[in-house]
């Protein structure tokens, strides 16, 4: 493990930070109406983002989940596209049109925000091949659930990429439930990286709610990748701490297993390993807080796409 | 010089491969093997298994991945063996080729030529006689084609590669060992026009794909009994060339659509809901579909001749808007 320098400890805090306040004002946001549809909170998860991005090059791919909000502002599309996105404004990281579970950005590369369960895979080997034929030494990070691992688009992809040997990195986020239905409840094996080490290619599992565990596990992955050695499949152990979308009861799991995870907050477990002080912590939030709130008026301010427009992009050229 | 639609086929794929260094073609057993239509045969030797690539029977994953690749800047032809495995693929091409560029608000485009074999005909029983070129052309984002004729099976699949949005091609495997006569040099053609394929002007034939040979066949037959049928070749079956569909139905002032698809809720449908819409008052006659029954095509020679569009049927339809 690489040693945790002051620097690089303080960016992945104020990055894990971000995603937290803009997705506790996303919640309040929702309740006022402001945002509407689904809304996936990653609250819990946010080590995973905040530790994989840092070890990406701007020239590499991310393909992520409908829980995506934490994956986009690590990666760098600006928060106040997410925002404006979140709320449905043309001035909207997706110009407005894909809301909280699709967020896309050209300029990082970032591919979605697809909120079909495992539908990610398979364009992200796609996006591999391309690079692979291309003779470019990009990676493409995908993102997805456990519920991804029992569909068959993950198998087929881990198949696929193994088989063709591409630079794909597999990052399984195991937040122990696809929605209501624990693992154990819904998969005959719930030892993920042995199913993954079934395609043939080396996987490996991580402390989710370790960010700098995260980073060093990403790093070496990603320069096996580069290397040219094909894909790599990291398990990284987390949970959620809210609810699976705004409309969930919370009727399957106990309130003290949730309180036993929040005991392993991954914010409050780098802020003690930095030892950062009431007054350091305090400064730190208060300019991530000023980011949240630059990034509400922003949406606020943003315009709705004129309804001319509807049909505009379906497809690049009208017929004649 | 004579010619066949697959060996057409085969020419266009080994020119696009050659022309443009971004475009492969994969999918299952198009290498080694040359192809279940032998589509590829010889072009996995000629440019290797890079760019003539075999695949796992993984539809979802290839077909994703051929979305992916040309979302990466590459020009992929994906080669769905039937449509009825394009079914394990639908999600790949209904919520990510399809959406892709509207919902990224434009950033993204999905240049990939996906081909497939469809069409019953051959006694190959229920799951290996769909014709689901209707389900795609429900699709908004997708352009579906259906080339029924050498020049069209030589030169759709060029204009297809140019274009920046996701193309799918419906080869009707009957029509893969039709022969006849393609002029030197041919080369791409549009996939935005329908085309008269027989001129008339007593009853107006519109049809696409396999069906078209029949429906031409049908025509003739009509000619013997002095009825001059114009039979309209769709070609392109999204988005549908609405003023073609009208155009001649003004002219003739009766129609029947021809379909190998199920009645209910078909590419037919659409074709009589468009001319009652915006043609009704050129109509002299109720329009008649002739289409497959509606039945999983079954396996025995006799019945799955009743349950498919045949020339005697497309003749009775004429003379029933004909003569009431």
């Amino acid at each position: 493990m690489s040693e945790l320098t002051r620097e690089r400890g303080l960016r992945l805090l104020r990055e894990m930070l971000r995603i937290r306040r803009f997705e506790e004002r996303c919640a309040e946001l929702y309740q006022a109406e402001k945002i509407r549809g689904f809304l996936h909170l990653y609250i819990g998860e946010e080590a995973i983002a905040a530790g994989v991005m840092p070890e990406l090059l701007p020239d590499d791919a991310v393909v992520a989940t409908y829980r995506e909000h934490g994956h986009a502002l690590a990666r760098g599309v600006a928060m106040n596209a997410v925002m404006a996105e979140m709320y449905g404004k043309w001035e909207g990281a997706s110009r407005g049109r894909g809301g909280s579970m699709h967020i896309f950005d050209a300029a990082t590369r970032f591919y979605g925000g697809n909120a079909i369960v495992g539908g990610g895979l398979p364009l992200a080997v796609g996006l591999a091949l391309a690079d692979a034929l291309q003779k470019q030494s990009r990676v493409t990070a995908c993102f997805f659930g456990d519920g991804a691992v029992a569909e068959g688009e993950f198998h087929e992809s881990l198949n696929l990429a193994a088989l063709w040997k591409l630079p794909v990195l597999f990052l399984c986020e195991n937040n122990l439930y696809a929605m209501g239905t624990a693992l154990e409840r819904a998969q005959s094996q719930v030892d993920l990286v042995a199913k993954a080490a079934s395609y043939a290619l080396p996987a490996a599992r991580v402390d989710g709610m370790d960010v700098v565990d995260v980073g060093d596990a990403t790093r070496s992955a990603v320069a096996a990748i580069r290397r040219g050695e094909g894909p790599r499949f990291l398990e990284l152990v987390t949970y959620r701490f809210r609810a699976h979308s705004m409309f969930d009861a919370e009727l399957y799991r106990t309130k003290s297993e949730v309180a036993t995870w929040r005991a392993r907050d991954p914010i409050a477990l780098l802020r003690a390993r930095l030892d950062l002080g009431e007054a350091a912590m305090a400064a730190l939030d208060a300019e991530v807080v000023s980011e949240v709130d630059a990034s509400v008026a922003f949406a606020e301010a943003g315009s709705w796409e004129p309804v001319e427009r509807l049909t505009t992009d379906v497809y690049a050229r009208r017929p004649p | 010089m004579k010619t066949t639609y697959r060996e057409c086929v085969r020419q266009a794929l080994r020119e696009a491969l050659l022309r443009d260094p971004r475009v492969f073609l994969m999918g299952e057993d198009v290498g080694r093997y040359g192809g279940c239509y032998a589509c590829s045969k010889g072009l996995h030797d000629e440019l290797g298994p890079e760019r003539v690539r075999d695949t796992p029977l993984s539809e979802s994953a290839f077909v994703g991945a051929g979305i992916g690749a040309a979302l990466g800047g590459m020009r992929p032809i994906v080669e769905i063996m039937t449509c009825n495995f394009s079914l394990l693929a639908l999600d790949q091409i209904l919520n990510n080729a399809a959406t892709l560029r509207h919902m990224s608000g434009g950033q993204f485009e999905v240049p990939v030529v996906i081909r497939m074999a469809t069409g019953a005909g051959r006694q190959l029983a229920a799951q290996h006689s769909h014709s689901l070129e209707g389900w795609y052309a429900h699709i908004p984002g997708l352009r579906v084609v259906a080339p029924g004729t050498l020049a069209d099976a030589r030169g759709m699949l060029p204009t297809a590669l140019a274009d920046p949005d996701p193309v799918l091609i419906f080869e009707n495997a009957l029509l893969y060992n039709l022969e006849g006569e393609l002029p030197e040099g041919a080369g791409a053609v549009d996939i935005d026009h329908a085309c008269v394929r027989r001129p008339g002007s007593d009853v107006s034939l519109v049809t696409y794909g396999g069906s078209l040979p029949k429906t031409l066949a049908a025509a003739e037959v009509l000619a013997a009994e002095g009825i001059s049928a114009e039979v309209l070749d769709l070609r392109v079956l999204r988005p549908l060339d609405g003023a073609a569909i009208l155009a001649t139905v003004d002219k003739t002032k009766r129609l029947v659509v021809v379909d190998e698809g199920w009645r209910s809720v078909s590419l037919a449908a659409e074709v009589v809901a468009r001319v009652a819409e915006e043609g009704f008052f050129s109509l002299d006659a109720p329009p008649v579909r002739v289409c497959s029954e509606e039945v999983p095509i079954p396996y025995p020679k006799h019945l799955e001749d009743a349950a498919l569009p045949q020339v005697p049927k497309i003749v009775r339809a004429v003379r029933q808007v004909l003569h009431g």
